[in-house]
C-alpha cells in the first residue's frame, strides 16, 4: 500500500503532493531548512499541517478536509530522530519495551530482546543510552522503531552523529533489516551519495516542495529542471539555443551544434538549460580521433584538474566559450593514458543521450 | 520546648506538600510546554510571592480569607468556623506563598526533558498517561525532590505571613517559628534557643536527605 502525502503547511513551508512507493526506500534530500524534517513529522503525525490528506493505502492518517488527525501513538510507524531521543534514563531493553505496550507485560522483555538481536545489539540489554557508543544508540533506537512493526519507517538524518566506518555497516544493516522486514521507508538525508547507496526512490526537496522524484537512478542522471540539477550539485550546467530540423533536434552551444535525443520535447528557437554528467562526458583518445557524426565533438582546452582518489576531475575549456566550464571525470589511469595536463588541447564528445535539456532558468 | 508548635509547624509543612507538590507539577508541565502568550504573565504570577514583603501576601491572604470574602463566606457556612486564624486557613496560605519555591523547579525540570525524548514517547505508542508516568515523570524526579525540599524547608521557616494570616493561637496557628519569636519577645532565651535548634536540625536533616535521595537516584539511573 502506498503512502501518499498531499500538504501544505505555512511554518515551516510545505507545499506537496507525492505518492511513496510502499515497501521501498524512498530518500528525501534536500539543503537545510527544505522541509526534510518538517514531512516527516507531518506523516508522524507531530506537526498538524495546515491542509491536507495522508493516507496509507486506504487507512487515512490525516485528512483536514474531514477534521480529522489520527494521533502518533496509532500511527503504524516507526521514527529514528536525529539524536535518537532514548530514554536517557531507562535501559536499552527498557527503551524498546517502552514499544511494545501493546503486548502482555510478560512477553515484552522477550519481545525486546529479540528487537535487539536483530538490531545486532544483544547483549546490551541493561545499558544506558549513554553507555553506548553512537552506532549502539542508533541501533537501539532502530530497534525500539522497528519492535511495533511499523508499516513505515521514518529515519531523520539517523546516520549523521556517526563516524564513517559505523556509518558503513549501519548502512549495510539498514539494508538487511529492509529486506528482512519489507516497511515502506523515509529516510531524510542531505548526502546525495547516502541516497544513491541506500534508496530506490529519490525526492528533491526545496523550500518545502518537491522538485524532482522517482527511481534513484533516473532522478541523479536525469534531472527535469535546473532547480533539480543544482541540489544534484551537477557543475555541467549550460543554456544553448534549440533548433529542429527535418525531425531533428539540435543544440547550438556557442559555435558547436550539438545533437539532441530524438525525443527532446523543447520548443525550436526556444534558449534552454541543459547538463551533462561529468561523467558522461567522453574523452577521445588522443591517437583515435572522433568518428561519426551523432558523436558530438567539441575541442576544449584543459583549464585545470584535481585529482580525488582513483578519479580525476578536469576542468575544460570548450573552443570559443572561454567564460564556460565543462567538467569532466574520467579515472586515473585514463587521464595518465591520455596525458591530461593543464593547458593541453582535448576533443570530447558530448554524446546525444546524454545531454539533458532542463526546463526553468 | 514547644511541641506542640513544633508539631503544628510539621503539620503545616506536611498539608503544603501533599497539595502543593501535585498541582505544582501540573502547572509546572504546564508552563514547560504551553506556547500560549500568557505564560510570561503566568510565570510572573507564580514568582510573585518571593518579590512581594510577606506583611504584604498576608495581608492580602487576611482579606482573602476573612469572614466578608466570599472565601471565607463560603468556607465559614460549610464549616461552621472562619477561616482566618484557622489551621485551614494557614494550610491555604501556605500553599499560595510556596507556589514559587514548588513550580519553578518543576517547569525547570519538565521543561529540560529534550523534545525529541518527549516525542519519542508517542511514536513508541505510549498514551499520555503511559509517557507521563514512565518517561517524564522519572526525569523530572529531581526536580519534584528539590520542589518538595525547599516547600518543606520554607514553610518550617515562614514567620511573615503566618503571623498575618493565622494570629498565634497556640496548637491552631502557633508554628515552631512563630513560638520562637514569642520565646524571645518573654526574655526566655533557653526555650528559643531549644527550638531554633530543633528547627535547624530538621531543616538540615530534610535538606541531607534530599542530597542523599538525589544522589541515590543517579546511581539507580544505572539499572
Amino acid at each position: 500500500m502506498n503512502l501518499s502525502v498531499r500538504i501544505v503547511h505555512g511554518a515551516p513551508p510545505l507545499d506537496l503532493d507525492v505518492e511513496l512507493p510502499a515497501g521501498e526506500i524512498v530518500a528525501v534530500v534536500g539543503p537545510s531548512g527544505s522541509g526534510k524534517t518538517s514531512l516527516l513529522r507531518a506523516i508522524a503525525g507531530l506537526i498538524r499541517p495546515r491542509s491536507g490528506r495522508i493516507a496509507l493505502g486506504t487507512d487515512a492518517w490525516l485528512d483536514t478536509a474531514r477534521g480529522m488527525s489520527k494521533p502518533t501513538r496509532e500511527r503504524p510507524i516507526g521514527y529514528v530522530s536525529q539524536h535518537y531521543g532514548l530514554f536517557p534514563h531507562l535501559s536499552a531493553l527498557a527503551n524498546v519495551a517502552c514499544s511494545l505496550t501493546h503486548l502482555p507485560a510478560g512477553e515484552r522483555a522477550e519481545r525486546a530482546r529479540a528487537c535487539l538481536a536483530l538490531a545486532h545489539v544483544a547483549g546490551l540489554d541493561d545499558r544506558l543510552p549513554r553507555e553506548l557508543s553512537g552506532g549502539q544508540q542508533q541501533r537501539v533506537a532502530m530497534a525500539r522503531a522497528l519492535a511495533r512493526e511499523p508499516r513505515v519507517l521514518l529515519l531523520d538524518e539517523p546516520f549523521s552523529s556517526v563516524d564513517r566506518s559505523t556509518r558503513k555497516r549501519l548502512y549495510l544493516e539498514l539494508k538487511r533489516l529492509h529486506a528482512e522486514l519489507a516497511p515502506t521507508v523515509l529516510l531524510v538525508t542531505h548526502d546525495l551519495d547516502e541516497a544513491a547507496l541506500l534508496a530506490t526512490h529519490l525526492c528533491l526537496l526545496q523550500r518545502g516542495r518537491i522538485v524532482q522524484h522517482g527511481a534513484t537512478g533516473d532522478v541523479l542522471t536525469r534531472p527535469t529542471t535546473v532547480a533539480a540539477a543544482r541540489l544534484l550539485d551537477l557543475p555541467n550546467l549550460f543554456h544553448g539555443t534549440v533548433e529542429r530540423e527535418d525531425g531533428v533536434s539540435r543544440m547550438h552551444w556557442g559555435p558547436h551544434t550539438l545533437e539532441l535525443p530524438d525525443a527532446t520535447a523543447v520548443d525550436a528557437g526556444a534558449r534552454t538549460a541543459w547538463t551533462i554528467l561529468p561523467t558522461k562526458v567522453l574523452l577521445h583518445r588522443v591517437d583515435r580521433p572522433s568518428r561519426g557524426e551523432r558523436e558530438n565533438p567539441v575541442r576544449a582546452t584543459v583549464a585545470d584538474l584535481v585529482t580525488l582518489g582513483d578519479d580525476v576531475i578536469a576542468r575544460l575549456v570548450p573552443e570559443g566559450l572561454p567564460d564556460a566550464r565543462l567538467h569532466l571525470k574520467v579515472s586515473l589511469h585514463v587521464a595518465q593514458r591520455n596525458g591530461l595536463a593543464s593547458g593541453r588541447e582535448v576533443t570530447v564528445s558530448l554524446l546525444a543521450e546524454a545531454i539533458v535539456p532542463l526546463a526553468g532558468e | 520546648m514547644d511541641w506542640t508548635a513544633l508539631r503544628l509547624s510539621l503539620a503545616l509543612a506536611a498539608w503544603t506538600l501533599a497539595i502543593l507538590v501535585p498541582l505544582g507539577i501540573v502547572a509546572g508541565r504546564w508552563l514547560a510546554n504551553t506556547r500560549s502568550r500568557s505564560r510570561p504573565w503566568l510565570e510572573a504570577l507564580t514568582a510573585l510571592p518571593l518579590v512581594l514583603p510577606p506583611t504584604v501576601v498576608g495581608f492580602y491572604l487576611l482579606v482573602a480569607l476573612g469572614a466578608q470574602s466570599p472565601l471565607g463566606d463560603a468556607f465559614a457556612r460549610v464549616f461552621g468556623a472562619p477561616l482566618a486564624f484557622s489551621f485551614a486557613g494557614l494550610v491555604v496560605a501556605s500553599v499560595i506563598v510556596n507556589i514559587p519555591f514548588a513550580v519553578q523547579p518543576l517547569q525547570r525540570a519538565f521543561a529540560a526533558i529534550p523534545h525529541e525524548v518527549r516525542e519519542a514517547a508517542q511514536c513508541c505508542g505510549l498514551s499520555r498517561w503511559q509517557a507521563f508516568l514512565r518517561i517524564e515523570l522519572p526525569l523530572a524526579w529531581p526536580g519534584v525532590l528539590s520542589a518538595a525540599v525547599l516547600t518543606f524547608a520554607h514553610t518550617l521557616g515562614e514567620f511573615g505571613v503566618v503571623l498575618m494570616v493565622g494570629g498565634s493561637i497556640p496548637g491552631e496557628t502557633k508554628t515552631i517559628a512563630i513560638a520562637i519569636y514569642d520565646r524571645v519577645q518573654a526574655f526566655d532565651t533557653t526555650a528559643a534557643g531549644t527550638m531554633a535548634l530543633a528547627l535547624l536540625v530538621v531543616s538540615f536533616v530534610t535538606v541531607a536527605l534530599s542530597f542523599v535521595l538525589s544522589d541515590r537516584w543517579l546511581r539507580s539511573e544505572r539499572r
